[in-house]
């Protein structure tokens, strides 16, 4: 798609790629999945008149109308499980929760409708909805509006849950969402938002199965996702610095998980750090840790090491945030511990 | 307040005649037995998990079925056995479900509490209290953004009253006048905690008013009042009248599940409302119109008989699943066009 592009406009110089930031890139896929399909819907809290908590769906409404995109009373528990029925009958919700944390109020709905309906039904009904939520710590939020449960929704088998990390991911990865029969969920991190990256040229969908390597090393797999992607790569950096060179997973799926990129990255490294937000009793990290003990334990050369969110409800202030959110210095340090003798 | 309907249609077992009210005594019978003979089966560990009785309640669903076409969807609750039979499920399929083999009507992952069925829009058997409401709504948003004259019936309890989705829902389905008919089968007890002990307000219709949804009250032990009432309230909403609600009274004759200590109500409540049978009232009242006798009285209990040994003996024979397929239907694999 894009070799085509580039051709049609004649000429070797055109630029391959375009700067975007992923607030951006996630409305324009939204925008596009929406052209695409008279079936595809937008609703959620303050998607319409105020643009989006976070200014995602701003602009939408002028272009589809209220049918189309649609302002829910605060009943998290009622629209999403409306987007389900919705997805039931044959249209094709995309479902803003405004914040993870009010998606515990949804979370009867996800957990015992959305993930159980198919197989419950034994195969009759699936359920091709997504939902979208922002997450995540970095702006002040305290207890009730920072946290990642990304975690949460990965224990339960029936969903399919995704953490775009780039501006490629944030635009791309709706779509083949939307075609999936399977109810998905995409946590869009706060602190992402206004990150611009480098777009390459049409924004084609990208795989929603598959982990990616965003940055090759020898020495150690750092394996993160979602909003500490940015921070791993700072830690990488500085570890280049001094001579370490760290490879970085982005998980991009957290599931299925893509076990086979973790573990062919361990397995020439021998070397592994997951950097995780959440808290790490029984996260993610917790998860991966041990499946690398079960399928790669003779590969390594130390332990798995965790980088991960403090266990206390997110704070206000800000060095007390920050404090309990992985920062590189740690991811550093965590990468030294595994690389000591 | 309770807003009645705005045109009231015409008695049916009257106005449809004779055949239509032996169809309805018909199939509450085969709820009726339907129902027994799951108890008899699970005393004899056919049938294990929980199992939750509609002896007493049967008008309910047959007259409500009446009302809907076969375009129309349903989302009931966990005590959905009579709704899955009079909708259309085959009585195999659904014994099939409840002995758990792979013939039955969810390939035996659902059991009692989960009977679904594609071909007749039947969207489960939900037993989170209140849970299959909001799905109702969505079933109902797809129609109306779709441009489909159709009806989503949603059944639930007077237990789900409580839940706050019930609330959200309705509040919703007004707002965005959405073809929805709230079928609220209040049966008085919440499991074992009675209506007045759980709401402020026990006039559940009352309630619907906040959000100016028309609901009224009806006669739950009567099978041709309630199939009055559903052909009005369907009529309404699927000439675009938005949600309506009706308020079932009806009265759940055995335990919540299989036991129960029944510490919640009185042996003279029970007694009294049995008397009220709408089984026994709609015969008595069939044999006054001349309608019913002995005879066609004993042919329809053979005919559900039959029904019933033949699904009994389906189940029985029926091939269980092969637990190497237990993973399958977690996700489905093709993708959507």
């Amino acid at each position: 798609m894009t070799a085509i592009r580039t051709a049609a406009l004649g000429t070797a110089q055109a630029p391959a790629t375009r700067r975007i930031t992923y607030r951006e890139a996630m409305r324009e896929a939204i925008r596009e999945a929406m052209r695409a399909d008279p079936r595809v819907f937008l609703m959620g809290e303050d998607v319409g008149r105020y643009g989006g908590c976070y200014a995602v769906s701003k602009g939408l409404l002028d272009e589809f109308g209220p049918e189309r995109v649609r302002d829910t009373p605060l009943s998290e528990a009622t629209f999403v499980g409306a987007g389900i029925g919705a997805a039931l009958g044959g249209v094709r919700p995309i479902v803003e929760v405004m914040t993870v944390n009010f998606s515990l109020l949804a979370l009867d709905q996800i957990v015992n409708n959305a993930a159980t309906l198919l197989h419950m039904s034994g195969g009759q009904f699936n359920v091709p909805l997504v939902i979208r939520m922002a997450t995540g710590a970095g702006r002040q939020l305290a207890a009730q509006h920072s946290h990642g449960f990304e975690g949460l929704f990965a224990h339960v088998p029936g969903l399919k849950v995704l953490a775009p990390a780039t501006v490629e991911d944030a635009r791309g990865m709706l779509a083949p969402a939307l075609a999936d029969p399977n109810p998905v969920i995409i946590f869009e991190h706060v602190m992402l938002y206004g990150m611009e990256g480098e777009l390459p040229d049409g924004g084609d969908a990208v795989s929603i199965d598959r982990a990616a390597v965003r940055r090759p090393g020898r020495d150690v797999t750092l394996v993160t996702f979602g909003g500490t992607l940015p921070r791993t790569l700072t830690a990488a950096d500085a570890l280049a610095a001094d001579g370490v060179d760290a490879e970085v997973v982005d998980l991009r799926a957290l599931r299925p998980l893509d076990m086979d990129t973790i573990l062919t990255s361990v397995r020439r490294t021998r070397r592994a750090v997951i950097v995780d937000e959440e808290w790490r009793s029984g996260s993610l990290a917790a998860e991966i840790s041990a499946r690398l003990m079960e399928q790669a334990f003779y590969d390594l050369d130390a332990p798995v090491q965790r980088v991960c969110g403090a266990e206390v409800p997110m704070p206000y202030a800000r060095h007390l945030e920050q404090a309990a959110i992985p920062q590189p210095a740690q991811i550093v340090d965590a990468v030294r511990a595994t690389m000591a003798p | 307040m309770t807003i009645a309907p705005a045109a009231v249609a015409p008695a049916p077992g009257a106005a449809d005649g004779p055949d239509h009210a032996l169809a309805l005594l018909r199939d509450m019978l085969r709820i009726r037995r339907m129902e027994e003979r799951c108890a008899e089966l699970y005393q004899a560990e056919k049938i294990r998990g929980f199992l939750h009785l509609y002896i007493g309640e049967e008008a309910v669903a047959v007259g409500m079925m009446q009302a809907l076409t076969p375009d129309d969807a349903i989302v009931a609750t966990y005590r959905e056995h009579g709704h899955a039979l009079v909708r259309g499920v085959s009585a195999r399929a659904i014994m099939a479900e409840m002995f758990g083999r792979s013939a039955g009507c969810s390939g035996g992952r659902g059991g009692s509490m989960h009977l679904f069925d594609a071909t007749t829009r039947f969207y489960g058997g939900s037993a989170i209290v209140g849970g299959g409401i909001p799905l109702a709504v969505g079933l109902a948003l797809a129609d109306d953004m779709q441009g489909r004259a159709r009806v989503t019936a949603c059944f639930f309890g007077d237990g789900a009253v409580a839940e706050g989705v019930f609330h959200e829902s309705m509040n919703l389905a007004a707002l965005w006048h959405l073809p929805v008919l709230f079928a609220c089968e209040n049966n008085r007890y919440a499991m074992g905690t009675a209506l007045e002990r759980a709401q402020s307000e026990p006039d559940i219709a009352a309630k619907a008013a906040a959000y100016r949804v028309p609901a009224w009250t009806v006669d739950g032990m009567d099978v041709e009042a309630v199939e009055q009432a559903a052909r009005a309230a369907v009529e309404s909403v699927r000439q675009g009248g938005g949600p309506h609600l009706l308020e079932l009274r009806t009265y759940r004759f055995r335990a919540h599940s299989m036991f129960d200590p029944e510490l919640y109500r009185t042996r003279e409540e029970v007694e009294a409302w049995k008397a009220r049978c709408p089984i026994a009232a709609y015969e008595a009242r069939l044999r006054e119109r001349g309608t019913l006798d002995d005879a066609r009285l004993q042919a329809l209990e053979a005919e559900v008989f039959a029904e019933l040994d033949d699904a009994v003996a389906f189940a029985e024979s029926a091939p269980v699943e092969d637990p190497s397929t237990l993973t399958h239907d977690v996700y489905r694999e093709e993708r959507a066009p």
